[in-house]
């Protein structure tokens, strides 16, 4: 499970350079995003958007082949997150609805992959990613999509960091926190929609969610906590694809092990220090 | 009922702000009301409020629940709009994000996980509202000494560095404070920023906002159920019941027959030991049974 066994060669191939920038990209996003999520209490909706954007990827592959997978992924990522930002003003009602909507639309994404007569491949790397499968063209979405996430978030980032920790005094201050709430869920939705590609439906939330609270369990400065986000996901991804070449196994099992094992030391820094 | 007897009582200094509305000459209110109501449905919070605060005047709001008192705030910060009549804050029709207004809001419980700093949360009292990056380093030092003033203004100095969800209520209410001050506000508006916290930090806080209004000639709008902490610095009361509602000193205001007037129903108001004492009257008309916002 663990080897590196002729790694240095298959890291000279384009399709396994191909994801490792694709997972540079997701992970600078996941850290960036991966805070906020946590401090709004999105978790949840993270993995509800993950889970539709799978339902969206289903319903593009078996309507118009592969190659549609991405915009299928992306239109249903966005059309989440505005559903959950808009329910999401409302706390209470949030968690259950997004469990009623997830499994509806995981229901449908079964059906869609039932219904479609391709490569089995293909209908699992939705739910686990499969790193084979970026090409250039999906590189070139995943950057563009990335930048314009970056440059709405470099314009918004501190009314957003205002309403996502502090909401009474940013309405007060004049802060549009409704809109925010619904802004915020779309630009990670977007992120969220690139993920499933890499590292499947099933386990965008240990790229989204992972690294934010293991960082904030160590820091409590908003920019230590991102700078640290950022590369706990980006150890997480690139680690994990490079781990996984060798022994051929995917590469979201790694990616995971390597998240789950930097929140637990985590953990254990913040319980060392006295904050458990 | 006009507010210049306190006016002329109240040092008038002017705020020393580089972004302080030249245009606002000495006499125009800091906030001005007419014929103000506000209605949600058939239900009538408070009409025909006509009311002047003058700049540096410390305004206690007080009623039962219900009455309306953070409606006016929310008014005041122009999240809520007037079903009918007008206001202004500072010479200009209130609206969002006016920059001068500071805002206290009552303490509540915040996640101990929150990663933000006390520092943070008074930062995001100066820039939270702003869109794009801060870049200049000139700005960013500008922006840290501010920071910083603030937290030594308030005494938050020694703990500006520790996660806000693990300070005492009392901590985060200075903090607070110290977050509508940075911004250097013609008006502070104070949503029971004193409830839940011990009589030892009420005074704390209401004396750092009296000895904000005292050295810089900010108005104060003082929403509370309880007069008591604040009564030495109130110069009038705003005292809002079931749609009336009465203007004045505390003397004026705070008496048997005034009250009695307002809740119809026979109130008694007692004096002991420099505190006032509401007995009778709905929920709330006591005053030391401080309830829900």
């Amino acid at each position: 499970m663990i080897t590196l066994d002729g790694t240095t060669e298959l890291l000279t191939l384009p399709f396994v350079q191909n994801a490792l920038l694709a997972g540079a990209v997701l992970g600078l996003l996941a850290g960036l995003l991966g805070p906020l999520a946590v401090g709004r209490g999105m978790s949840f909706a993270v993995h509800g958007t993950s889970e539709l954007t799978f339902t969206g990827a289903a319903a593009a592959l078996l309507l118009a082949g592969a190659g549609a997978v991405s915009y299928g992924a992306l239109g249903a990522a966005v059309a989440a997150a505005v559903l959950f930002g808009v329910l999401g003003l409302r706390e209470r009602e949030r968690d259950s609805a997004i469990g009623v909507v997830l499994s509806f639309g995981l229901g449908l994404g079964v059906l869609f992959l039932a219904l479609y007569p391709g490569r089995a491949a293909n209908k699992f790397g939705l739910l686990v990613g499969q790193i084979v499968g970026v090409d250039r063209s999906d590189l070139t979405v995943l950057a563009g999509c990335g930048l314009a996430v970056v440059l709405v978030l470099a314009v918004i980032h501190r009314p957003l960091l205002f309403a996502t920790f502090d909401p009474v005094a940013a309405a007060a201050r004049g802060v549009p926190v409704r809109v925010l709430a619904v802004v915020f869920p779309v630009l990670l939705g977007v992120a969220t929609a690139l993920g499933v590609q890499l590292v499947g439906a099933l386990l965008v939330i240990a790229l989204m969610i992972t690294p934010a609270a293991a960082a904030i369990r160590v820091s409590a400065n908003p920019l230590v906590v991102t700078v640290l986000a950022v590369i706990f996901a980006e150890v997480a991804i690139l680690g994990g694809i490079v781990l996984s070449l060798a022994p051929g196994l995917p590469a979201s099992p790694y990616v995971t092990s390597i998240a789950f094992l930097i929140y637990l030391g985590c953990r254990a820094v913040a319980a060392v220090r006295g904050h458990p | 009922m006009s507010a210049t007897a306190e006016a002329d009582a109240a040092p008038m200094a002017v705020p020393a702000a580089p972004a302080a509305p030249a245009a606002v000459p000495m006499r125009t209110p800091a906030v001005r009301l007419r014929g103000a109501r506000l209605a949600y449905g058939p239900r009538v919070l408070w009409d025909g409020l006509d009311l002047d605060v003058a700049p540096g005047e410390f305004l206690a709001v007080l009623g039962p629940n219900g009455s309306g008192k953070t409606s006016l705030l929310q008014v005041l910060l122009g999240m809520r709009q007037l079903s009918a009549g007008t206001v202004q804050v500072a010479g200009r029709r209130a609206g969002r994000g006016f920059a001068r207004l500071g805002y206290v809001p009552q303490q509540r419980p915040m996640d101990p996980q929150l990663p933000l700093r006390g520092r943070d949360l008074v930062a995001l009292g100066l820039d939270g509202h702003r869109w794009g990056l801060a870049v200049r380093p000139a700005a960013r030092r500008e922006h840290r000494r501010l920071v910083d003033a603030a937290l030594a203004a308030v005494g938050a100095s020694g703990y500006a560095g520790a996660p806000v969800g693990r300070l005492s209520g009392g901590e985060q209410q200075r903090l607070r404070v110290a977050q509508a001050l940075v911004g250097d506000p013609s008006v502070l508006l104070c949503d029971e920023p004193l409830l839940s916290l011990d009589l030892a930090h009420q005074r704390t806080v209401a004396s750092l906002i009296d000895a904000r209004r005292r050295g810089h000639g900010t108005t104060v709008l003082f929403v509370t159920h309880e007069i008591n902490p604040i009564l030495p610095y109130v110069d009038r009361v705003l005292y809002l019941v079931d749609g009336r509602f009465r203007i004045g000193t505390p003397d004026e205001v705070m008496s048997s027959a005034t009250l009695s007037q307002l809740y119809r129903t026979e109130v008694d108001v007692l004096r002991i030991r420099g505190r006032i004492v509401v007995v009778g009257g709905q929920d709330g008309a006591d005053a030391h049974h401080p309830g829900g916002p």
